[in-house]
Formats: structure tokens, sequence, C-alpha cells
């Protein structure tokens, strides 16, 4: 409470200036890239030019460190002090929508025309927000590695099968060249595993919930495919495929410095493992595990908050964001996959040629978005804490078990969580 | 009745209001509402309407039951047997998940097991993660208040000398408690890491005998790597109330000692333990009610892991309540956890009562 008055107090100081100046309408944005500088600066070239456009909206930024903004947006919808455009991660917004902190935005269908889908938050029915960019997660590789292992190299129409992979791993191993064959990113703690390791789950013909009803997850997350998927999980630790405890530094440098053969890695980090030096990188599909390939999708996403009078206000401001030439802005300021393929198109490195430009096509081919489910954000806590606990040798099908009791109870106590 | 606080003292009172007032204000009204938050099914975030649910979330947190599970027998009715000789028992799930042979069992999950004869007793919880989390912090507790105590005590009486640069004793040993916890934790982390310096150490030390170890990723040594890191970080602390004690016994005690003669043992026993009777009761006190609040080394160092190892009772409640969005379970747990340290303080106070 008491932290959302101070924000609210340093909100209303701040705009209060600002809002003398013109007659526009005061429209108060909150940004989850706080201490990224290059970020804010993007999004502050996005705003001027917005507020110097037109003459019925002036948009104000406050942004938070990432690690606090959603808690920050909670504490403020508690407090009834929600900021008008609300900067929403993708998986978390269906939550925000429930709860009545987000309310429809009343954007045109043309301003979404040929964005990928992914990009597109919807809940019962309706747009909710929508993305600049999306994320997307590749196998990394050195096309040296696959030659010296004599791997075939797959592609998204041909990917890995379980075996194609797994024999990949063990002939890693055997080379005896890397410390870990294969680097799933345990170090990064949190939403990633749900982002990153959920679609193998999916891949093996299992889920977080069963997605036909979003009441129950039983049979999705402990039936015959969910426990395959788990030992098969259990056992890149078990066979020593892969580290179980990961320091931050090694999961940024592991692949570069070539401790790693595989790593399961964001398209964020490709720039950075090029200019570490590893030429040769190629970025790989996800493996099918019988499933077919998947990857996750849903990045942050900007809508409008529930208290919000302006929802007009807050569309002409998201329209005007979505414009090709600030999808390629940021996607070059910062590494992420632009929107549509118009915006790529005029990016340095997810042009076609690009050095990123597979992750393009990766969201295309095998994008995923993790369920769309007021009950995702407490889901996936429980998901990535059975993770932890199967890779650090706990029994598959108990732990399993466990999560669904917990994921089950929650929805019931939620009432179904209005599906 | 009629007693100093309530005659003519209003100047002592209007004194007292402010304090009081913050006391009640952020301690004795939330713990109300948190009590009263423990018997409904309020969430963090929803639009459904609060409900009174009684004692269901102490209830989901506390269900404990002991399951008897016979051996398997085939069809000649012998006890069937792995390699070892031992008897093979069937899954637990097979009792806890569907099975309406036996609905008091339903959702639980096993905690631990023993064996009687061949019948295994399991142990099985409606909250398996809750259990451990009290099983954890009790032992961090008895682990950490006497140790640390004892310690503190110990580096309380060497700085308590006239030697020469004594000040700068006296702030290495109570600069940890000076740096946040956070940053002590971080630190701790890379220091108990595979490739850390604490192994590289050992390493050294033994030439080369010690393998490295992940302290904190592994079950068995987590808990022991944070009581030892905790019991780092505060022992200065305490070490200053102790000083503060030792340094209210009169000088005149010591000399009449050393004129009778006494031994540097005797002196302490008879002359400066009674003199820190009050002191050891304060000490013991804040340090057990420091231990059971144990919650920020494990958010930084291991959140909980692994397998549950180092989870803790506070930072379940803080998991519950904000990570899962379940304020109303939070509170639960902190209503428990509030009984449970009153009855300790409250027994400790009996023991170390003035007899």
């Amino acid at each position: 409470m008491n932290l959302s008055t101070t924000l609210a107090g340093a909100l209303v100081a701040s705009t209060s200036i600002v809002g003398m100046a013109a007659a526009q309408t005061e429209l108060t944005m909150w940004y989850h890239g706080g201490g990224n500088e290059v970020e804010s600066d993007l999004l502050d070239s996005i705003v001027t030019d917005f507020n110097a456009a037109q003459s019925d909206w002036m948009v104000s930024v406050e942004s938070f460190p990432q690690g606090s903004y959603n808690d920050s947006v909670v504490a403020a919808a508690l407090a009834g002090n929600l900021p008008c455009i609300l900067d929403v991660d993708g998986p978390v917004m269906p939550n925000w929508a429930w709860a009545g902190y987000m309310q429809p935005l009343p954007i045109s269908d043309a301003a979404l025309d040929g964005h990928l889908d992914s990009t597109i938050g919807r809940w019962a029915g309706e747009v909710y927000s929508v993305g600049l960019w999306e994320a997307a997660v590749a196998l990394y590789a050195r096309q040296s590695t696959l030659d010296a292992l004599g791997l075939r190299t797959p592609t998204l129409d041909a990917p890995w099968d379980t075996e194609e992979f797994m024999g990949a791993l063990e002939a890693a191993k055997a080379s005896g060249d890397y410390e870990f064959a294969f680097d799933p990113g345990m170090a990064w703690t949190g939403e990633w595993y749900p982002y990153a390791f959920s679609p193998f789950l999916q891949s093996f013909g299992g889920d977080i919930v069963d997605r036909s009803t979003y009441q129950t997850a039983e049979g999705a997350l402990n039936g015959d495919a969910a426990i395959a998927f788990g030992d098969w999980w259990q056992s890149l630790f078990t066979e020593g495929y892969a580290p179980v405890s990961q320091d931050p530094a090694t999961r940024d440098t592991g692949f570069i410095d070539g401790k790693y053969a595989f790593s399961w890695n964001g398209n964020w980090a490709g720039v950075a493992t090029l200019d570490g030096g590893v030429d040769d990188v190629v970025f790989l599909p996800a493996p099918d595990f019988g499933n077919g390939p998947v990857i996750g999708a849903g990045s942050w996403q900007f809508g409008a908050s529930g208290t919000c009078e302006h929802p007009d206000g807050v569309a002409a401001f998201v329209e005007h964001a979505l414009q090709d030439e600030y999808l390629a802005a940021f996607s070059d300021g910062i590494g992420l996959i632009p929107s549509t393929t118009e915006a790529a198109a005029m990016t340095t490195n997810y042009a076609p040629g690009g050095a990123l430009e597979p992750f393009f096509g990766l969201s295309e081919a095998q994008a995923l978005v993790r369920p769309v489910s007021p009950g995702y954000v407490v889901a996936a806590k429980v998901f990535e804490k059975a993770l932890a606990d199967i890779a650090n040798g706990a029994d598959v099908a108990d732990t399993l078990d466990a999560a669904v009791d917990e994921i089950n109870t929650d929805i019931e106590r939620n009432g179904g969580y209005g599906h | 009745m009629a007693s100093k606080l309530t005659t003519s003292n209003r100047a002592g009172w209007a004194f007292a209001l402010p304090g009081f007032g913050l006391l009640a204000m952020f301690i004795v009204v939330p713990f109300f509402f948190a009590f009263f938050l423990s018997l409904t099914n309020q969430r963090l975030i929803s639009p459904n309407p609060t409900e009174f649910v009684g004692l269901d979330n102490y209830r989901n947190l506390l269900g404990i039951r002991v399951l008897s599970i016979e051996p398997e027998v085939n069809a000649a009715g012998e006890i069937v047997r792995d390699e070892t000789g031992a008897p093979e028992y069937p899954r637990v799930r097979t009792f806890t998940r569907n099975n309406p042979d036996y609905p008091q069992y339903a959702g639980m999950r096993e905690w631990f097991r023993w064996h009687s004869g061949d019948t295994a007793k399991v142990v099985v919880a409606r909250d398996v993660v809750f259990w451990k989390s009290l099983r954890n912090t009790l032992m961090f507790v008895l682990v950490v208040a006497p140790v640390q105590g004892a310690l503190a005590l110990g580096l309380a009486l060497l700085i308590n000398q006239r030697l020469r640069a004594i000040n700068i004793y006296r702030a290495i040993y109570f600069m940890p408690v000076v740096v946040s916890i956070v940053v002590v934790s971080l630190l701790w982390r890379f220091l108990y890491a595979e490739e850390g310096l604490l192994n590289s150490i050992l390493h050294g030390l033994s030439f080369g005998m010690f393998e490295g170890r992940d302290w904190l990723g592994d079950p068995d040594t987590a808990l022991g790597a944070i009581k030892a890191m905790s019991i780092w970080q505060a022992v200065g602390f305490h070490m200053v109330i102790w000083l503060s004690g030792l340094q209210t016994i009169s000088p005149t005690l010591y000399e009449a000692s050393a004129i009778e003669g006494a031994s540097k043992w005797q002196t302490f026993r008879y002359v400066t333990w009674p003199g820190l009777r009050n002191t050891a009761v304060l000490v013991l006190i804040v340090i057990t009610m420091q231990a059971f609040a144990l919650f920020a080394q494990i958010d930084v160092m291991t959140n909980g892991g692994p397998l549950d190892s180092t989870t803790t009772v506070v930072f379940q409640a803080v998991e519950r309540g904000y990570g899962k969005q379940d304020i109303s379970g939070g509170a639960a747990i902190s209503v428990i956890l509030f009984l449970l340290v009153l009855t300790i303080s409250l027994i400790q106070r009996y023991l170390t009562r003035e007899k």
C-alpha cells in the first residue's frame, strides 16, 4: 500500500508538470524496461513522436525494473492507482484481464494485419494487448560441432526426432570435448522454465493444463506422455548430458567458451554469441519428441488498464507504436524479433540473409503460446518447481502428481478462472 | 486498581503513544487481519468474491496421516521380493489418487516412511512442502541459536580487552552485520559454487584429496551451508549485545576474584556468567526469533531447493501469498508461525525465569 501511494505521488508530481504544457489528454504508461538505457531511449522516441504527431493525447512513461514490475502493477491495482497504458508479459495478460486490471483494447483490425499471431494477446474472444516484438528459442550449436560429430543438420521441415537428438548428445558426450553436451539453461529460474521447457512437454504430447477445458491438469501433466517427458528430462541429468545446477555467468558464456556442445537459448543471446567469436553458430529448430516440434511464444505487450478512461487513446498510441520502423528500431536496439515480415526486412539481423533470420522462421513455424488462462501464473510456478525437483532426482510420477494436485486445487479455489 | 501506570501518568502515556500507535498499526492490526484472512479464500488478484472457508486453509497445510502398506504378494501368497530381498510395495499413488477405498488419503503425498516388520508405514501429508519447511526451520533454529550465541560470546570475550587497535577487530567482526543480507547471500553463493573459493581452499588444504562439491546444489549440504553462512553473518550483532552486557559487570568483582586467586575459568563461571544472565536471555530470544524468520538467504541462494531441503516457513508464506497469489494460504502460514514462535518464546521465558 505504502509503496504504491509513494509511486502514485511520484506519478502525480511528474505528470502534472507535463500536463500543464498542453491541452492534450494525459495518458500515463508503465514500462518494464527500467535500467536499460537503449530500451528507454527507443520507447521515449516513440512517445515523443506520438505526442507531436497528434493533438488529442499526451503519453508519459514511467519505467520499472523488470524484476519488480509485476509486483508494482499488482500493488497499484490493489490500491486503485494503475496507469492508463500497461505493459504486460504475454502469458500474464489473461490473469490481469480476468481480474479486471485490463480492458479490451479497441484497436482496428487493420493495425494488426500481418502481425505474428503470438504477438496479439487475446482473452475471452477480445484483443487485450499487442506486442511490438516476439522472442524465440533455438538449439544453439556450432557447424563445426555438427561436422565433427557427423550429425545431420536439422531443418524446420525435418527437425531431429528424439533418437537423433539423444544420439547427438551421446556423440557430444563421447567426444570428450565438452564439459556437458547440453545446456538447457538451469541457471535462469523463474519464467524461463515454463517458457523454455514446457514446449518439450508439449512435444511429447503432454501440457501444463488440459487446454480443451482449462479446468484440470490431470492427464495432461501426469499422463503417460508427461511421465515419458519427465523420465527423459531426468535422464538428461542422471546420464550426465546436462548440469543440474549452473551459475548465471556460466549460462551466459558457457556455450561461447566451448563448455557446451548444444545450448537451448533465446534469440536475445544471438548477438552476444556472434560477438563472442562463434562465427559458425547455427540456430537449430526444436527436436520433435513425437508430437511435433514446439517452442514457446508470447513476449511483452501493450494494453489498456481496467481503470483507464481513455482506451481509445491507448489504442491510438499502440497503433502508432506498431509502425514497422519502430518494430525494426526495437529489434536493432535490443535484438528482439519484430512482429511483422515487413519490419523484419528492415532490420540488420532478421532481414533475409541476416544473422538471426532463422529465429523469425522458428517463430512462424514452431511457436505455441503458453496456456491462455488466468491460472497460468500459478501453474507456471508449480511447473517450475516440478521440473527443478525432477532434475534433482525426485520421483517423476509422484512429482507430477503433486503438481497436478496443486494446479487443480488452485483452479477449483478460483471457480474455474472464468473459462 | 490504581497503579503507577494509571494514576497521574498522562505524560508517560503521551510519550508511549507514538510507539504503541506504530506497533498497533504495523504489528497488531496486520496480525488480526492475517488471522481473519486465513479463514477465508481471499486471493491476491481475483474478481471472485471472498468467501469464508473456516479452517480449510489450516487443514490443507497441516493434514497428515500414517498409511500402512502391506507388501505385494504373488498368486501363491508369498511376498514379492526384489534382488536384494527387500519386499516390494505398491506405489503410494495407488492409494492417494482416484482410489475410492481410501478417501481419507486422497491428494496426500509421501513425506517419509519406516518399516515395521514387512509393513511399510508411510507418513503422507496434504502439503509435504510445508511440513518440510517446518522441519527445516526448526533444524535451523536448533543449530543456529546455540552456536551463534556461543560464538558471539566468545568473540565478545576476545574483544573485551584493553589491547592496541582492538577497535579494528571490533569493526571487522561487526562488518557482516552492516552489509545487506542480500549482498552477503550473493557473495556466499559464489563462495559455495562448484568452482568457488571454498572448494579450491579445501582442495588446496587437503593436497588435492578433496573433490569439489556443489554445496548449495546438494540436498545433504545445502541447509548446513546456509546455517554456517547465517551464523557468520549475524554473529557480530550478538557479539555487541554480549559486549554491552560484559561492560556492565563491575570491575570490582573481577578485582575481588583476582585477590581470592580465582582461575580464569572460575572467574568466568562465577563472575562473568552470572552477570550476563539477563543478556543471555535477550540474546537467546532474539536469535531464536531471527532464526525463525529465515527468508532472504533462501530467496537469494536456493529458492527452497534442491528437493525442498532449504525451504522455510517464511519462504513458504511469501511464495504462497505472492508467488502463487494465495493470500489466505500465506496468512494461515504466518499465523502458524506466530503461534509457534510465541510458544517457544514463552517456554524460553519460563525456563530462564528468575528462580
